[in-house]
């Protein structure tokens, strides 16, 4: 049985090993583009219908030095450790660069990458901050069908309606079979480890999207008709923040008495959520999408649109404590956190916080507020 | 010279106008913190916020940032930091916002605090921290939020984003006629658009004035003086006041009475203001016979007249509101940099990394190596945060500032 679930693992495991490594492959094989993106607001349907790889970046694995001479220290790991891969030529397979509107760092990094790196093009997708007028709505259409006449003259190509509807139907279907996924880790808990979920998550982000449909639906195939269950003891942990690019923080919880049964973050079931109603006029159809999708803390959709949903999901997976995580110098998930953690406490849920730095160097330190966190519960 | 001597030159170079603008400050917190007695609204705005509607509607304008700047002055800045750690806030976030969001707890500040606001008035031209904050203030008080949502403009404004802030301005005269039960005032607005956009031209004149060498006054003056047009523009006082103050700078420029005595040294400094050491900082450079001559900061508040239309000041707000300093590239930010230190004369660039502020900071390695390059002038970084002390060290501060003093 483990011996399966390791066959179905190994394509995402080593895929995450190296996804730069990963991408020059695709693209050597494919000869085609492979376009950078930040974040989960980027507009993946659009440039899947633009034929390319994309490849979302994430915090690297190097010593800053680089990064160092443009970005002072009090810049997140994100926005420094992809910037050192940028300037390294780690990143040099991409042929453009996509920078969705979502926090101050990425807006200057945005900056910052267009002055200094000498990829093909650079596109800027200035979303709303705003979400739940009229008006911004409107904007965000405006915004996508600008994102998609900026991406057809960079790459210089057609794109057409049908295109777009062919890759948002593939996103749906890889979001859909990523809930499944983590409808299957409720069920079954031992099934997958935290950290195995978001090693394919993670892998979905940058690997050949055609590909992850595939694998996805065979691993939900085979285990639909398997339901032997591996018990697995422990408190039942929600996790909650921005981006958790290391699997490490799910062994240490689980290594400490917990059990992760979901999770609220930006490399998890926020990139996963929501469906595009393709019946619809397609742009307005995915704009809809990114509208109502769970909300990421630089946006603004109301004023406790992240605190009910985080109550609400704890409430649903019979969560006995929230852990969130957010990366040191993470500005809007710092701000959400106080208030979070009230209205969970009203639910007597209690909820622990834990700044992270991308390289978890304070490993004995997260393992020891995990454990004693995890046994006041 | 003689202590007598010393005093009256002290006196001279005192600018007389300070006490006036001390008086108008306080009579506005004082109508601010009465406002429920005399049944004005009180609204709670960002410094980059659309201030002329409130003031066509009557409301009067607070600007948290304005007291977070008083609170640093006042060194009460750690305090209030630590508190809002407390609540559970991190310690890296925006000392503005913790000050303020921990002063709202406690009535903290220099003035015992802000009076509450009826409504809230966010703009995102300045950064996406006053999101957050707006929203923290917005659940603590339970009072209406209205955001206006200013796309960046890394490259260009986009007729996309100019459509979009537009209609946002018709969304927050709704919202001003909700809150204050009447019809929004579309007259009284031109109006008093048209004094904002006299306000916005007199501070740019006030500005102007230290181009002239010596500059009768320094940028740490101006961190005062900006005040009124920050919080009261559109008012008939503050046009007032900037007249007679340009006038009073004129008279020193016609006297010869400097900011700084033999000024030899003309300085461009860059960021908000280390607020608890503006006195020190002042009186450091000009040991050295420094003046700091502009900044990008105070120039920040004049700098979008271009994109208004005196006839027509509604339409043009999209566009002046949206193409301020702090929401374009850092190309642009560049740009900019190169022309105040042409237009000021400029012999070298003094860079406040703070780190309470990601738009403003971010991107200044990239600015100081162009000017570097395009100007081969001197430039010195400092870093440490407009109210937090406990992110100051001032050996440091000093040693680099002597170092690069020695340069010139």
């Amino acid at each position: 049985m483990t011996d399966k679930i390791s066959d179905f693992l190994k394509p995402f495991q080593e895929a995450v090993q190296d996804p730069g490594a990963y991408a020059r492959a695709w693209k050597e094989k494919h000869q085609k583009s492979v376009v950078g993106f930040f974040c989960s607001y980027a507009p993946e349907e659009i440039l899947l219908a633009a034929d390319v790889l994309p490849f979302r970046i994430l915090g690297s694995r190097k010593q800053i030095s680089l990064a160092d001479a443009h970005l002072q220290a009090y810049s997140c790991s994100l926005v420094r450790g992809a910037l050192e891969d940028a300037l390294s030529g780690d990143l040099d397979f991409l042929s453009g660069t996509v920078f969705p509107h979502t926090c101050d760092s990425i807006m200057r990094l945005s900056d910052m990458w267009r002055m200094n790196l000498e990829l093909d093009f650079h596109l800027d997708v200035v979303l709303p901050v705003k979400l739940n007028q009229q008006n911004a709505r409107e904007y965000l259409v405006d915004v996508l069908k600008k994102f998609r006449s900026d991406l057809s003259t960079a790459m210089q190509i057609d794109m057409s309606d049908d295109q777009i509807k062919a890759s948002t139907i593939l996103m749906n279907r890889i979001r859909s079979r990523l809930n499944e996924l983590y409808k299957l880790k409720l069920r079954q808990p031992g099934l997958l480890s935290g950290s195995d979920l978001n090693t394919i998550v993670k892998a979905s982000m940058f690997m050949d999207r055609r590909d992850v449909s595939n694998l996805l639906e065979s691993f939900l195939e085979f285990f639909k008709n398997n339901e032997e269950t591996e018990p697995k003891d422990g408190k039942r942990l929600l996790m909650a923040g921005g981006l958790c690019s290391m699997p490490d923080i799910f062994d240490i919880i689980e290594s400490s008495g917990g059990v992760v049964v979901g999770d609220d973050f930006c490399t998890g079931a926020r990139y996963a959520s929501g469906q595009i109603d393709t019946a619809n006029e397609i742009m307005t159809a995915i704009a809809d999408r990114y509208a109502e999708r769970i909300v990421c803390p630089a946006k603004h959709s109301g004023i406790n649109s992240r605190g009910d949903h985080v109550v609400r999901l704890a409430k649903e997976k019979k969560a006995a404590g929230v852990i969130f995580l957010y990366l040191k110098f993470c500005d809007p998930h710092a701000f959400d956190y106080p208030y979070m953690h009230e209205m969970l406490e009203k639910e007597g849920i209690p909820s622990m916080v834990f700044e992270v730095e991308d390289q978890l160097p304070s490993e004995g330190q997260f393992k020891t507020r995990c454990e004693a966190f995890i046994e006041m519960l | 010279m003689s202590v007598n001597d010393k005093d009256h030159e002290k006196e001279k170079r005192k600018i007389k106008s300070d006490k006036q603008m001390k008086d108008i400050m306080t009579t506005y917190y004082i109508d601010a913190k009465t406002a429920e007695e005399t049944g004005k609204k009180v609204a709670w705005i960002t410094s980059g916020g659309p201030v002329e509607p409130l003031i066509a509607m009557d409301v009067i304008p607070v600007y948290p940032e304005n007291h977070g700047a008083m609170i640093g002055a006042s060194k009460m800045g750690v305090d209030l930091c630590e508190k809002a750690e407390e609540m559970g806030y991190s310690t890296d976030l925006c000392s503005y916002a913790m000050a303020d969001i921990a002063c709202a707890m406690v009535n903290g500040g220099p003035i015992g605090g802000l009076p509450k606001p009826d409504i809230l008035v966010c703009s995102t031209n300045i950064c996406g921290t006053v999101l957050k904050w707006y929203e923290v203030q917005a659940r603590y008080f339970n009072v209406p939020l209205f955001i206006l949502d200013t796309p960046f403009c890394h490259t260009e404004f986009t007729e996309e984003a100019r459509d979009y802030v537009r209609k946002q301005f018709d969304e927050y005269a709704r919202f001003l006629e909700t809150a204050c039960g009447k019809p929004f005032d579309y007259d009284r607005l031109q109006a008093v658009g048209k004094c904002s956009l006299e306000g916005q031209r007199l501070w740019q004149a006030v500005l102007d004035t230290c181009t002239y060498k010596p500059a009768p006054m320094s940028a740490f003056d101006a961190f005062f003086h900006l005040a009124l047009i920050v919080t009261l523009r559109g008012k008939q006082a503050t046009v007032d006041y900037y007249k007679a103050l340009l006038a009073e700078m004129n008279q020193r420029i016609d006297d010869q009475i400097s900011a700084v005595p033999n000024e030899c040294i003309r300085l461009l400094w860059d960021n908000i203001p280390v607020w608890y050491r503006t006195r020190w900082l002042s009186d450091k450079f000009a040991s050295f016979g420094a003046c700091l001559v502009a900044d990008t900061y105070t120039s920040a508040w004049c700098a979008a007249t271009k994109y208004i239309d005196e006839s027509n000041f509604l339409d043009s707000m999209a566009e002046s509101y949206t193409r301020i300093y702090l929401n374009i590239g850092v190309d642009e930010m560049a740009k900019s940099v190169l022309q105040m230190i042409d237009k000021y004369n400029v012999d070298g660039f003094v860079m406040h990394s703070n780190r309470s502020c990601k738009p403003y900071s971010l991107g200044q390695y990239d600015i100081q190596k162009i000017v570097q390059k395009e100007r081969g002038i001197p430039t010195l970084m400092l870093e440490a945060d407009m109210v937090d002390e406990r992110k100051f060290s001032e050996s440091q501060i000093e040693t680099r500032i002597d170092a690069f003093m020695e340069i010139f």
